[in-house]
């Protein structure tokens, strides 16, 4: 059937793109890059027999350490037809250049790397809100792995935004990646849950990040 | 107590002064002392001297004038106005930038009221745990105006709506007498504020868990808490959609954060509003605020109907949405609930619409997700004044539309 027009402004064209977002960020982010909605454009939804449901949407994004440049993308997730086990497919398209964190990048790894001991830290934010400027690298790594999260455990009923990084331990490797244990809290505003989630990150400048539950 | 001012012409006056004021048995007080005759003299006279004093000075031609009719007069305004300023001192010490523990919100309350005569702070129940429940009273004069209920924090992790409400409480009271539209509104009508809806859940957030949103309610053979207080309202209670999206509606499940709890109003939290609001009984406007999403929206959330007022609902939700996007380009989609977010059932302003309440409006204040509840304190500020422009064009055209 075709794709009809829903109002971007209600969520379920709301909870289609935020899994769109948690894949990009799970995509491109990076403890120097962190993307954020700034608005959802349009939305279609198509009804597929015997396979599931389609939504495309048009988004318009911003890399919150470059705020004055907007990035537009469209995306398309598809939700398979009754299925709670299996991750919805999503393809996104970004249109234009983000802007490069080589040096941010490198700089991170550095400085991880010279640590004596290892890095712990908690409630990113914290109560108040505040994340010390030195944090904030580990707090946009925790939405590239819970942007993972995201992608993985969305269905069409769910929406999921990170709530807090409740946790976060540095773990010293042989190889080259760095690797962090995170313990994030997501919350879910269907069900209003605040759950937490384990999830280790594994991160190089060149390699980019790698996630596991 | 007089002051009186006595001006002498020449030298002989200056010395009969000086004689006045070796008399100890008058107990004069030279404020200024008697020296040279160009100079004023300045003295306090006790009560019982005065009549002699000016008898003496006028049988010698002596010129005289009251400076201070009566001491104590000016010694009680002083006083007043110290404790008004002091009281004003400790105001502009509460930032209301930043948040705050509940012991610190009721002091502000009081305060408010101490500071402003139509600023009443009242208790309309308790908690699970015996807090009180405490709201401030607009209200200028007249009986059982037709008012205005205005409420934050009933899920307690949204901590910038009861900063929120703390800075609008001062913002209304402050301007009544100076915004027109303020004054015209408490000219008119009464506004009840109930700053932190949900004190117990509040309390919890600070001493333990951050991000617990329902009441702190034992429930009967469960060993999990609380019950959500926005599901917990006599309107649909306890229904689940029939169809499958989304969400449940309100969760029948204990340990659920949507949880409905065992009965309508079985949350004490819940009950206290609804008495006093049912035995007020000329209530115009219902409005309570949530975050985060950015969302001003209106019933129906338990049915998936338009309420009958929908088009002036939908049309003042525009208008309030334009005012709040005004300030700062913060942008809040309008609708019912049910079409902006979900069917949720047992919610306040299903009920309070249902109880002929018309202009009944629920507000989810910033942001949209980056922060979520641990919004910056730096956003407080920003969130009230861009939120109070939308309750104001809400309430402005109730007063306008109340006889």
């Amino acid at each position: 059937s075709p794709a009809m027009e829903l109002p971007p402004s209600h969520f379920p064209a709301a909870r289609a793109a935020a899994v769109a977002v948690g894949y990009l960020r799970y995509l491109r982010g990076g403890p120097g890059r962190g993307l954020e909605l700034r608005e959802l454009r349009r939305a279609r939804r198509q009804d597929i027999d015997d396979v599931g449901h389609k939504y495309y949407l048009e988004l318009e994004l911003e890399d919150v350490l470059d705020k004055d440049r907007r990035v537009s993308c469209t995306a398309e997730v598809l939700y398979h037809l009754g299925s709670t086990s299996c991750a919805p497919e999503v393809q996104v398209t970004v249109q234009g250049e983000l802007r490069s964190t080589e040096e941010a990048d490198q700089e991170f790894y550095n400085r991880i790397r010279s640590l004596e001991k290892e890095l712990v830290a908690e409630n990113i934010p914290d109560s108040h809100g505040n994340v010390p400027p030195e944090l904030e690298p580990l707090h946009l790594l925790a939405w590239v792995a819970s942007g993972y999260v995201i992608w993985q455990n969305s269905t069409e009923n769910t929406k999921f935004h990170l709530a807090q990084v409740k946790h976060v331990k540095q773990v010293k490797r042989n190889d080259e990646d760095l690797q962090f244990d995170y313990v994030l809290l997501l919350h879910e505003m269907v069900s209003q849950e605040v759950l937490p989630w384990q999830v280790t990150v594994l991160w190089h400048p060149q390699h980019g990040a790698r996630v596991s539950q | 107590h007089q002051v009186l001012r006595i001006r002498t012409k020449n030298e002989e006056e200056v010395r009969q002064l000086q004689l006045l004021e070796s008399l100890e048995h008058l107990e004069l007080d030279f404020w200024i002392n008697p020296s040279a005759h160009a100079l004023p003299v300045d003295v306090r006279i006790p009560a019982a001297s005065v009549q002699s004093v000016k008898a003496f000075l006028e049988s010698q031609g002596i010129d005289y004038s009251i400076l201070i009719e009566d001491l104590q007069d000016v010694l009680d305004k002083e006083k007043q106005d110290m404790a008004e300023s002091a009281q004003r001192q400790r105001s502009s010490s509460f930032d209301f930038g930043a948040y705050h523990t509940l012991d610190d919100i009721n002091e502000e309350l009081d305060h408010l009221a101490s500071e402003y005569s139509f600023v009443e702070k009242i208790q309309i129940g308790e908690s699970y745990e015996k807090r009180p429940l405490y709201v401030l009273k607009f209200s200028t004069g007249g009986s059982k105006r037709p008012a205005i209920w205005l409420d934050a924090g009933i899920h307690s992790r949204e901590w910038v709506t009861q900063a929120s409400a703390l800075w609008i409480a001062n913002k209304i009271a402050s301007d009544y007498g100076t915004d027109a539209s303020v004054t015209s509104l408490l000219d008119k009508m009464d506004l009840f504020l109930l700053p932190v809806a949900n004190p117990d859940g509040f309390v919890y957030t600070h001493t333990s868990n951050r991000m617990w949103r329902k009441t702190r309610s034992k429930i009967a053979g469960s060993v999990c808490v609380g019950v959500d207080p926005n599901r917990n309202w006599d309107a649909g209670f306890g229904v689940s959609p029939l169809l499958a999206p989304p969400g449940p509606g309100a969760s029948s499940r204990p340990c659920s954060d949507s949880y409905h709890g065992p009965s309508a109003n079985s949350e004490v939290e819940v009950k206290s509003v609804v008495d006093f609001i049912k035995n007020h009984g000329n209530f115009k406007a219902f409005l309570t605020l949530h975050s985060y999403s950015q969302l001003l929206m209106y019933p129906y959330g338990y049915k998936c109907t338009r309420p009958d007022d929908y088009a002036e609902l939908e049309s003042l939700g525009r208008a309030a949405a334009s005012s709040i996007r005004s300030l700062y380009g913060t942008t809040f989609q309008v609708g019912t609930i049910c079409n902006t977010i979900y069917q949720a059932s047992g919610g306040s302003i299903d009920w309070s619409y249902d109880n002929g309440i018309k202009y009944s409006f629920a507000l989810e204040l910033r942001d949209t997700g980056r922060y979520g509840f641990l919004l910056p304190a730096a956003q407080i500020v920003p969130t009230a004044k861009e939120t109070w422009l939308g309750l104001k064009r809400i309430i402005e055209h109730v007063r306008d539309k109340t006889a």
